[in-house]
């Protein structure tokens, strides 16, 4: 039976489920989105167009190609190439941090201007303004730490392999973590065209 | 009856340490026994908290004018009261104990499917639930915006918001592991035979409170990081002063805080579904439609919340939508209570403890749910809003459901889980004085809540003064009650008689194994071959 | 000791994906500077309902799983919908 040796698909389904309550969690957030895009339509079309689309575009391929690797080394390891899935991994970590690299300069950008949660001049902009960039701070800034953790659970899953804790027949948690990856990048998908491409 | 399953000479999971001494044998062990105890004490302590801070409420309100405390300590009191005896007791209450206790045992398995990670959610629930009771004692004085944290008043106020709302946030986590891990397990670990079809009425509904924990504690946790937000950031989310709107607030938390009432009551109609069969020996009557009734309520039950919010300046479109779909949760909610009711017709009914938690459950569930419509119409509930009305609907729902459920559930199951049976007459001297307590109390709350009498407030008009007596009183006397069970309870868990393995002439899984059972429940995975609640 | 044989998913197709993802945030952004007024946004969002497929399908290989899981996702984000749905009718009706 299932309970003496391990359950693959079981573990796989904990992690979709697990996937679920991000998503809801983003979702709620989206809800919110909706409702104020809605009550101010122009401020919101305005708002954005402070936002950077070049640096938003490089963002995201870079998320899609580590996407991309991260799935690539699940299908390395299953044809027993230890290095190769080591290095799509590693190439995957450094793909988010570069990633973060971006998001801070783009944010730091927005300080600079005077904008952030609270500031003076943000309050003197307007309703839509506020909430366009409460909400792209908050959106942004929740999903920044979810690649944090993402990056943190890679990190393992590299130990992992390393140490043939993970190997061809025994890849399920390296699975689970590309998993992980890909919501990331998924939520992203959705963030990218609400904040940038309302213009 | 039916074959017993072969169970050889082992220790008691009480006995097995793992090589751990005192304390440690719980708070390391990854037995969901084990750890559907430690919750259940821990849920006991933090009730008998939750139960004062109820009776200080009573106190005050005995006579009109201040009586035992002010405004603003009034206001404190029924804000931690509600949010202990909400996020703390009853959300974890039955799924936590009972569904970690009995789950795996009812669908023929060893343990959940990720045992380390439920210990970890008793870890986070003990986390969350010390951070709520801190902000009774820490800085500014304990929070006083009620335990639903309306915005925009919960992000101005200067009492500790910040422990409360990152407590409920924490407890949240708690709450979707271990609705992740049961799901898993009912997907992943049932026993060879048992199909979905042949499982018992109370993992089916452990099953549908698992999706709503999972997918509806998510939204609370975002409004709470959001609140958060408007606490530490000042954003603006929810401040009209800013442009956000405190309306979209209550929407946010009711698509939690609607769902987590069905988190709360499915479980304990399971327990009751248990309950009734065996103490009238017979077969649940139409468990198809007990079975599709709690999926249904689970689902609607997601779609509802805006009920709670009839007299907040919603569209008229919404409001008739809510309240449509409202009328709609109502009917699963009765087919249940008609099954049950057809269960006990001709059946040689059983006068134990256990029965009459069930039997004076499905009274008070009754009333619950008949006052819920008269909320759940637009018209009414326009006039009995914010009254004492809605807080005596609410408490024959939630006390009088999942409260007199786990009752029952702690008695039925308790020579299951000691090994040891109860005193049966203290048990049933508690329960009559309790239920009589009960009822004086929070009857005449729907008595005054048609007369005007709002809620939350410390004062009273003189007018109301009668029933409020009438209402302290029963308080009064259910804690009475209350302490003789618990009382009876704790005396038997030491001293009580020995338990045979099947005291009740049960016919579910736990039923044939020891009492207490094994560490891995079962030597053998029984394999299944017939439907439940099969009497012969 | 697996319950069944896992299936490889070959670099080529993922890089296939990959190539189809990038043209297709290309695309979104190029659309952006065409005036579509109110047609923008559901064009945005088609484009990344189209990508969020690709992603579920292939790099989270839904496609090659068992039955249930494309169930459940499935539900998870119609739940989603309904639920952004009923909240706009109130603030689209007040």
């Amino acid at each position: 039976m299932s309970q003496v040796h391990r359950d693959d698909i079981g573990s796989k389904m904990g992690m979709w489920l697990f996937i679920f309550t991000e998503l809801l969690l983003f979702g709620g957030l989206f809800i919110t989105y909706a409702v104020y895009r809605y009550l101010h339509p122009e401020a919101f079309h305005l708002a954005s167009q402070e936002l950077d689309v070049p640096i938003g575009t490089i963002n995201t391929i870079i998320l899609l190609i580590s996407s991309a690797t991260i799935a690539m080394s699940v299908t390395a390891i299953q044809q027993k190439k230890k290095k190769l899935s080591l290095g799509l991994i590693a190439a995957t970590i450094i793909l988010a941090a570069v990633f973060l690299v971006n998001k801070y300069f783009e944010w730091g950008a927005k300080f600079d201007h005077g904008i952030f949660p609270g500031s003076e001049y943000l309050d003197q902009l307007g309703y839509g303004d506020v909430l366009f960039f409460g909400l792209y701070f908050f959106m942004t800034g929740l999903h920044a730490f979810h690649i944090i953790i993402g990056m943190v659970v890679l990190g393992f899953m590299y130990v992992y392999v390393k140490n043939d804790r993970l190997t061809h027949d025994n890849f399920q948690l390296l699975e689970n973590g590309g998993l992980y990856w890909h919501l990331v990048d998924l939520i992203w998908i959705f963030l990218f065209p609400l904040f940038y491409l309302i213009a | 009856m039916s074959e017993t399953v072969k169970q050889g000479a082992h220790k008691s999971y009480l006995e097995e340490t793992g090589g751990r001494k005192g304390i440690f044998k719980w708070i390391l062990s990854t037995d969901h026994k084990r750890i559907g105890l430690l919750y259940l004490y821990s849920i006991m302590t933090w009730f008998v908290i939750g139960v004062a801070l109820g009776i200080m409420m009573k106190l005050e309100l005995i006579a009109p004018g201040k009586t035992i405390m002010g405004a603003q300590a009034y206001n404190a009191t029924f804000t931690v009261h509600g949010v202990i005896m909400i996020f703390l007791i009853v959300i974890p209450g039955l799924p936590a104990v009972f569904g970690n206790f009995l789950l795996p045992i009812q669908i023929g398995a060893k343990d959940v499917a990720f045992p380390k990670l439920n210990l970890f959610s008793w870890y986070i629930y003990v986390a969350g639930s010390i951070l709520v009771v801190a902000s009774l004692f820490a800085g500014g004085g304990p929070p006083d915006t009620g335990w639903t944290f309306y915005a925009p008043y919960s992000f101005k106020t200067g009492t500790n918001m910040l422990p409360a709302v990152v407590g409920a946030f924490v407890l949240g986590f708690s709450s979707i592991l271990t609705g992740l891990n049961f799901l898993v397990t009912i997907h992943r670990l049932r026993a060879p035979g048992m199909t979905f079809m042949k499982m018992p009425v109370f993992p089916w509904t452990l099953y549908g409170t698992a999706w709503i924990q999972l997918l509806a504690t998510p939204i609370v946790g975002i409004t709470l990081l959001m609140v958060l937000g408007e606490r530490i950031f000042n954003i603006g989310f929810f401040d009209p002063a800013k442009g956000g709107d405190p309306i979209l607030y209550q929407h946010l938390f009711w698509i939690y805080s609607h769902p987590a009432v069905y988190i709360m009551i499915l479980p304990a109609m399971g327990a009751i579904s248990e309950i009734i069969p065996t103490f009238s020996r017979k077969t649940i009557f139409g468990y198809r439609f007990i079975v599709i009734s709690t999926l249904a309520i689970a689902f609607v039950g997601y779609f509802v919340w805006g009920h709670h919010m009839f007299t907040s300046g919603m569209s008229g479109t919404a409001l008739f939508t809510f309240s449509i779909l409202t009328f709609i949760v109502a009917i699963p909610s009765a087919i249940k209570v008609f099954n049950w009711v057809a269960t006990m017709h001709q059946g040689s009914i059983l006068l134990k403890t256990p029965f009459m938690w069930a039997a004076s459950f499905i009274f008070v569930f009754l009333i619950g749910g008949l006052t819920g419509l008269v909320l759940g119409a637009l018209a009414t509930n326009v006039h009995v809003h914010d009254t004492a009305f809605v807080v005596g609907h609410f408490h024959f729902i939630v006390f009088g459901g999942t409260g007199f459920a786990f009752f029952g559930a702690v008695h039925y199951w308790f020579p299951k889980i000691y090994g040891r049976m109860y005193d049966e007459s203290w048990a049933k001297t508690g329960w009559l004085i309790f239920f009589i307590g009960y009822l004086a109390l929070y009857g005449p709350m729907l008595y005054l809540g048609i007369k005007g009498m709002p809620r939350r407030y410390f004062d009273y008009l003189p007018e109301y003064h009668g029933p409020n007596i009438l209402s302290s009183l029963g308080a009064l006397v259910m804690v009475s009650g209350f302490l003789i069970i618990l009382i009876n309870l704790i005396r038997s868990a030491r001293h009580g008689e020995k338990a045979e393995a099947n005291p009740w002439g049960g016919t579910n899984l736990e039923w044939q194994i020891s009492s207490p059972p094994s560490l891995e429940n079962f030597d053998e995975i029984p394999t299944i071959d017939k439907a439940t609640y099969k009497y012969d | 000791m697996a319950e069944e044989k896992h299936h490889i998913i070959s670099y080529q197709k993922l890089l296939g994906v990959l190539g189809i993802l990038i043209v297709l945030t290309l695309l979104s952004v190029a659309i952006t500077e065409i005036e579509l007024s109110r047609w923008a946004t559901i064009a945005a969002l088609l484009i990344a309902g189209i990508k969020s497929t690709f992603v579920l399908l292939i790099f989270m290989h839904l496609r090659f799983d068992q039955r249930i899981f494309r169930v459940m996702v499935g539900l998870i984000i119609a739940l989603v919908l309904v639920v952004i749905f009923i909240t706009m009718l109130d603030f689209m009706f007040r």
